[in-house]
């Protein structure tokens, strides 16, 4: 998948580095390291400028993420229409800090500057869905719909049932 | 090329790549860019489509309707740094580096993407090439003030009751965009101030709501046009807060190249983050020094920020600060001196208490509480540990009986 992605640029062209590291986000769910590795030797820079680039915008990730990715809006007008409490009731409710992710990697918890939907502010987007005005108390309601579901408990009876 | 924030394009796409064809047209550029933050997929999608038909019209591509004039034109999307809508950090994130502002001169007209002289221009500016050209700068220039013509788009949001895109004819003043456009502040609350300009405008307050929508009377005010967020906030916003939200945002978003924008706004934020702290006994000579100090020098560091930095970031950075202390000084002091918040924003300046008398004992608050901080048997009323609460909030938005206090 990794060579196949980085095929499609041209060899030793170092314009397409944002592009490319996009794809293999896309790809990857972050940048892995081995991968940043063949890049590097593709398009003909150092690993270092590479990871100069990675680090410097907000969108690149170098550690893998969780299966749902929270996006908390942290704008001007998400803030004052208190995005700061939703923050707190998603990181208490997930035991998370912003850009962490949980043990059982079903959530990442993330901030992003703006995502482009202050007239439904707060806006908190998790994968693609987008949750406009929301409040504290919808927190758990809107998670449940993410949390994996628990192994049928039914499992143990059916023999019963069967019978 | 151009940098976005202009969301309306969602909707009319065409009207910018016409802009263009003809901008590229004028000064003979074979190669447009689009930058586009890459948070924004619809718009992105909308515009590939567009472009695509474009192409199968002949619109774009090689000769394009048999005028020998060949352009071509290509989307790149941003990865999320607020310093790229700088043109020349701009240019260096289309060309694959870090995004980081260089010094000017060079102009991008001299010296610009790959060392060629570049147009970069707002997707509004190229957007009203388009009318401009086929109905007559007599007619673009019918609306607006003498200086600033036309119309300007703006996003409103925050505490108002229309939310959304407006498009204004320059002019009219901040009450008719508020409360006749706006519709007001939503349930009966205070208009204190409008934030113009995205995070580097000012916030201004009553006090000059007749000032008109132009570039020169929001420059006159301490605000700015800038990328047109519009954002009202109502008493129940705390204007130290917003500056200290801010400083927040411009410190992470600041690239780190100069020194005044890296150092400078980290100073600031430092001296902001101790306006608003408690009373604690015993250190307290020397903090109550400092905050002084902090506020007295603050001005004059702001002042050293704007007059040195290298790139718009920083030069604009301390406006939310400058025109905070400005408007609403009588908020400084009184989160200075009184050590309060009027606004129940700033919450270490607050107490939590649980009124006993309306508190049914159902618990809720005491799960909710991310420091256990609640104490209490089901059933029973509840209290608050003030040694252990962090002021969070959590507890007075879950309460369904109003019992939480707050002062």
């Amino acid at each position: 998948m990794a060579n196949q992605t980085i095929a499609q640029y041209p060899k030793g062209d170092r314009s397409v580095l944002i592009p490319l590291l996009q794809d293999i986000q896309d790809a990857f769910g972050y940048l892995p390291e081995d991968v940043l590795t063949e890049a590097a030797a593709h398009i003909g820079m150092p690993l270092s400028s590479i990871y100069g680039v990675a680090t410097f915008y907000n969108q690149f990730r170098l550690t893998p993420l969780g299966k749902n990715i929270i996006r908390v809006c942290r704008g001007t007008a998400c803030h004052v229409k208190n995005s700061a409490n939703i923050l707190f009731g998603l990181e208490s409710a997930l035991n998370l800090k912003p850009g962490q992710t949980s043990r059982d990697k079903n959530f990442t918890l993330e901030v992003v500057s703006c995502i482009g939907a202050c007239s439904i502010a707060p806006v908190i987007c998790i994968n693609d869905d987008y949750y406009g005005r929301i409040t504290v108390k919808e927190i758990d309601k809107i998670l449940k719909k993410y949390q994996p579901t628990p192994a049928k408990a039914t499992s143990v009876k059916s023999p019963e049932v069967t019978k | 090329m151009l940098s976005w924030t202009d969301q309306s394009l969602k909707v009319i796409p065409y009207k910018l790549i016409e802009g263009m064809i003809v901008a590229a047209y004028a000064i003979g550029a074979n190669f447009g860019y689009i930058y586009c933050r890459a948070e924004y997929p619809l718009a992105i999608s909308r515009l590939t489509h567009c472009i695509h038909e474009c192409e199968k019209y002949g619109l774009l591509g090689d000769n394009i309707l048999n005028s020998k004039f060949n352009f071509r034109l290509k989307i790149k999307k941003g990865a999320g740094a607020f310093v790229c809508g700088e043109e020349t950090a701009l240019i260096a994130s289309i060309e694959g580096k870090r995004g980081m502002p260089k010094p000017r001169p060079p102009f991008p007209a001299v010296s610009g993407l790959w060392g060629k002289p570049t147009v970069i221009n707002n997707v509004e500016t190229l957007s009203n090439i388009t009318s401009i050209i086929s109905k007559g700068a007599e007619w673009f220039a019918s609306v607006g003030t003498e200086k600033s013509k036309g119309t300007k788009v703006f996003a409103l949001s925050g505490k108002i009751v229309n939310t959304g895109l407006v498009e204004i004819p320059m002019g009219i003043t901040l009450e008719e965009v508020v409360f006749n456009i706006g519709g007001g502040i939503p349930f009966n609350k205070k208009f204190k101030a409008v934030q113009i300009g995205g995070p580097s405008g000012g916030c201004l307050p009553m006090s000059v709501i007749k000032t008109q929508v132009d570039y020169e009377s929001l420059k006159d005010v301490g605000a700015m046009m800038g990328s047109g967020g519009f954002v009202v906030m109502d008493e129940d916003t705390c204007m130290v807060d917003i500056a200290r939200f801010f400083l927040n945002f411009i410190q992470s978003e600041s690239c780190g190249k100069c020194v005044p924008c890296r150092e400078g706004t980290k100073r600031m934020l430092e001296i902001i983050e101790r306006v608003p702290v408690a009373y604690k006994e015993g250190i307290d000579k020397y903090d109550q020094l400092q905050r002084f100090k902090g506020i007295i020098g603050l001005k004059r560091l702001a002042d050293v920020i704007r007059d040195t930095s290298l790139c718009g970031l920083g030069q604009s950075a301390p406006n939310p600060v400058l025109s905070g202390l400005q408007y609403f000084k009588d908020e400084y002091e009184e989160h200075l001196f009184d050590r309060r918040c009027r606004s129940g924003v700033c919450k270490e300046l607050l107490t939590f208490t649980i009124d006993t008398t309306l508190c049914s004992g159902c618990g809720l608050c005491k799960r909710k509480c991310g420091t256990e901080a609640i104490i209490g048997q089901k059933g029973e009323a509840h209290y608050v540990l003030q040694d252990k609460c962090i002021k969070c909030g959590m507890c007075l938005e879950t309460c369904r009986f109003c019992a939480i206090n707050v002062n």
